[in-house]
């Protein structure tokens, strides 16, 4: 009975436990229902990939009305993928959580925050469970709004700063995709995503479609935090709590991106994206160009959070970098490093966050010397780097290996080229704060420092080994990415699944 | 392009300006309030995007009965009589128009016939981008045609986005308060400066 209507309680737990959090108060309580809830969340989207990989695609009516005329929500691989990366990050960043939001977040603001969390998360699911555009919209909107307000919560004066650039942004690109949104129902006279890929095949050629895809593309492009639109992304990461930044920078950007696969693959098709539209070529040269510029500048950086930050910027155009190559390898490869980049900035976030908890300062300047009074964070950070990288045995390395052999395969001997000379500046910004914190003479702040409390070492062990375990065993993500980048790119000829 | 259907469009130029409007504001300006308007403009400029979508001439509800549209046979002439619109009945009336559609209908049943057609001319133009059913119920497509539509999902559509534009709103200027507080000025040129010296 309850197996049916998993999906949508995994939107409606979250999203039901926000208000009533608000509605409870109290610090503990607040935080531990938000915990339970979390982790319940965890347990559903596990319930549901298990559905999935044995029975196939769910397809949830909502309210019993039929599939074109009431709301949709689609679980196939690649959403249920997605939603258990997020989710996962999601409980165990929380459980992380509460040392370091004693710290950075005044107390008598945690069931806000707690309540806010759930919010976030209940928008990212949404975004990936829903077969109905517009409600990739309305989850859009309340995953962000609810991130701004999670970032403002920052203790430095600039984060209310940060979150406001990053809310007008934000806003202009929902905005641009509910343009996109609402040229499409003009054009088809419906919002069910598999509608409307299959009446769009009939519109060809139409202005009202190239325009509808420009505006979706650019939209989606902000919130991704593609090159040229990434500017919201560094100062929203660095002033930010923490633990807020560890949960966005692994799971938010990352959700965009897959709605762009599905608006690009599922609904405009590939075939009018990349032949009738130079979206390949567009993202190569951006996403090539994003990683160089992006590369560079965490390598100048003397504040290790924005270091990360740019290094996000670096990573997604990888991401976007298979999937312009619009085949199964490239595609696979794409979402493959979705889910290990997201374990490897989540973790090496979390690595943050401690250093942040005991030495109390984000500048690699107080950090030096580190690594002798908090071995283990810092070896934490010794692991996550590998794994930016792209060490073999570690999750960086399979991801960035099959598109690499998908780059070469596809005939692209450059685009490798540039790969391994962007993961050399890789090795530079990683290196620099390893050699900070193994050999140099510590500073006044690190000297006094302790090593993080166990609650926040295991849960970022978890994740940072996580990345070793997904990076020698992995039939799990790999073959899951395949099957999803099967599903999608071989929906050419039907007319695309939502 | 005519004038006629530079002025037919008029709406969505209406659209387009506010859109680069608001779009201008918020990257000319420096004011973090009048930033705050500019995307409140652009935002708007979508609404009207989508109602003005939302009026479909000649558009009638879409009314799905379970025998694929042809549901109305099943009631008796009277009960027809009740539920068919003036444009239906005007159909009726013009009774010259039966002759060429209306092969099937016998000599006693023609007036149910006629009201038949007239129904189904009603429930074919279910939703506006069916065709507008020919034949036999011309006249019942004139009058219908006169009808300006309003399909009411853009609108549901709209009242969601007008939610979410004032969630965006109340939290831009929810941040823009504390922004004052900490840095006493809303000008972002002089945040920025006060950033740097800092």
């Amino acid at each position: 009975m309850i197996e049916q209507h998993l999906p949508i309680l995994l939107i409606a737990l979250p999203l039901l436990a926000a208000p009533l959090i608000v509605l409870l108060g109290g610090r503990r309580r607040a935080y531990i229902l938000a915990l339970t809830v979390c982790w319940c969340v965890f347990g559903i989207a596990v319930a549901v990939m298990s559905r999935v990989l044995g029975t196939g695609p769910i397809s949830y009516e909502l309210g019993g009305w039929p599939s074109p005329y009431g709301i949709v929500y689609v679980v196939d691989y690649l959403s249920a993928f997605v939603m258990l990366f997020v989710s996962g990050i999601g409980a165990i960043v929380l459980t992380y959580a509460p040392a370091s939001i004693n710290r950075e977040i005044p107390l008598s603001k945690h069931y806000l925050f707690c309540a806010t969390y759930l919010l976030c998360l209940t928008g990212l699911l949404g975004m990936c469970i829903t077969g109905d555009l517009f409600n990739v919209f309305v989850f859009l909107e309340i995953s962000s709004l609810s991130s701004y307000a999670l970032i403002s919560l920052g203790k430095t004066r600039r984060a209310p700063m940060a979150a406001l650039q990053y809310l007008i942004l934000g806003t202009i690109g929902a905005t641009f995709f509910l343009i996109g949104i609402g040229l499409l129902y003009q054009m088809t006279g419906t919002l069910n995503m598999a509608d409307i890929a299959s009446r769009l095949e009939s519109v060809d050629g139409s202005k009202t479609k190239l325009v509808a895809f420009a505006f979706m593309t650019v939209g989606l492009c902000v919130k991704m935090a593609v090159f040229p639109l990434h500017t919201w992304l560094p100062n929203a990461y660095t002033y930010a709590p923490s633990v807020v930044t560890c949960f966005i920078a692994a799971t938010a950007t990352k959700v965009s991106v897959y709605a762009f696969i599905r608006l690009v693959f599922g609904i405009f098709t590939p075939h009018f994206a990349f032949e009738e539209m130079p979206l390949g070529d567009a993202l190569m040269i951006f996403s090539l160009v994003g990683i160089f510029v992006a590369s560079t500048a965490a390598i100048y950086q003397t504040n290790i959070k924005r270091l990360l930050a740019w290094s996000s910027v670096a990573q997604l155009g990888y991401m976007l970098l298979g999937i312009s190559m619009a085949n199964v390898g490239g595609l696979s490869a794409g979402i493959v490093h979705m889910f290990n980049h997201a374990l490897i900035k989540g973790g090496l976030f979390m690595v943050v966050g401690c250093f942040v908890l005991q030495i109390g300062s984000v500048k690699l300047e107080d950090l030096r010397g580190a690594g002798k009074t908090m071995p283990l964070t810092s070896f934490a950070w010794v692991i996550g780097g590998l794994g930016l990288i792209g060490i073999p045995m570690t999750a960086g390395f399979v991801s960035k290996w099959l598109l690499l052999t998908s780059a070469v395969g596809a005939g692209l001997w450059p685009v490798g080229i540039f790969m391994l000379l962007s993961s050399l500046l890789a090795v530079v910004y990683v290196w620099r704060v390893v050699e900070i914190l193994y050999f140099s003479e510590p500073s006044k702040l690190a000297e006094k420092a302790t090593e993080a409390p166990i609650q926040m070492l295991i849960p970022m062990y978890v994740v940072i080994g996580a990345t070793i375990v997904f990076g020698c065993w992995t039939e799990f993500s790999i073959g899951i990415a395949h099957e999803a980048a099967v599903s999608l790119v071989g929906s050419v000829t039907s007319g695309g699944t939502p | 392009m005519t004038m006629e259907t530079f002025l037919g469009l008029y709406n969505y130029w209406i659209v387009i300006f506010l859109m680069m409007t608001g779009f201008y504001i918020v990257i000319a300006r420096g004011n973090l309030i009048k930033t705050i308007i500019g995307l409140n403009i652009f935002q708007t400029s979508v609404f009207l995007l989508y109602i003005t979508m939302g009026k479909v001439t000649g558009g009638i509800a879409p009314i799905v009965s379970e025998s694929d549209g042809h549901g109305a046979e099943n009631h008796d002439a009277g009960h027809e009589h009740d539920a068919v619109n003036s444009a239906a009945e005007h159909a009726f009336n013009g009774s010259g128009a039966f002759e060429s559609g209306a092969e099937t209908a016998t000599e006693s049943g023609e007036f149910e016939s006629g009201i038949e057609t007239g129904v189904d001319s009603w429930v074919q133009t279910v939703g506006y981008d069916e065709p507008i059913a020919d034949g036999v119920a011309g006249h019942a497509n004139d009058a219908i045609s006169e009808v300006v539509y309003s399909n009411p999902l853009p609108s549901v559509l709209m009242l969601t986005a007008i939610v979410v534009g004032i969630a965006t709103t109340a939290l831009a200027l929810a941040l823009v308060v504390r922004i004052r507080e900490e840095y006493g000025t809303i000008e972002e040129d002089e945040i920025l400066e006060m950033d740097r010296n800092s």
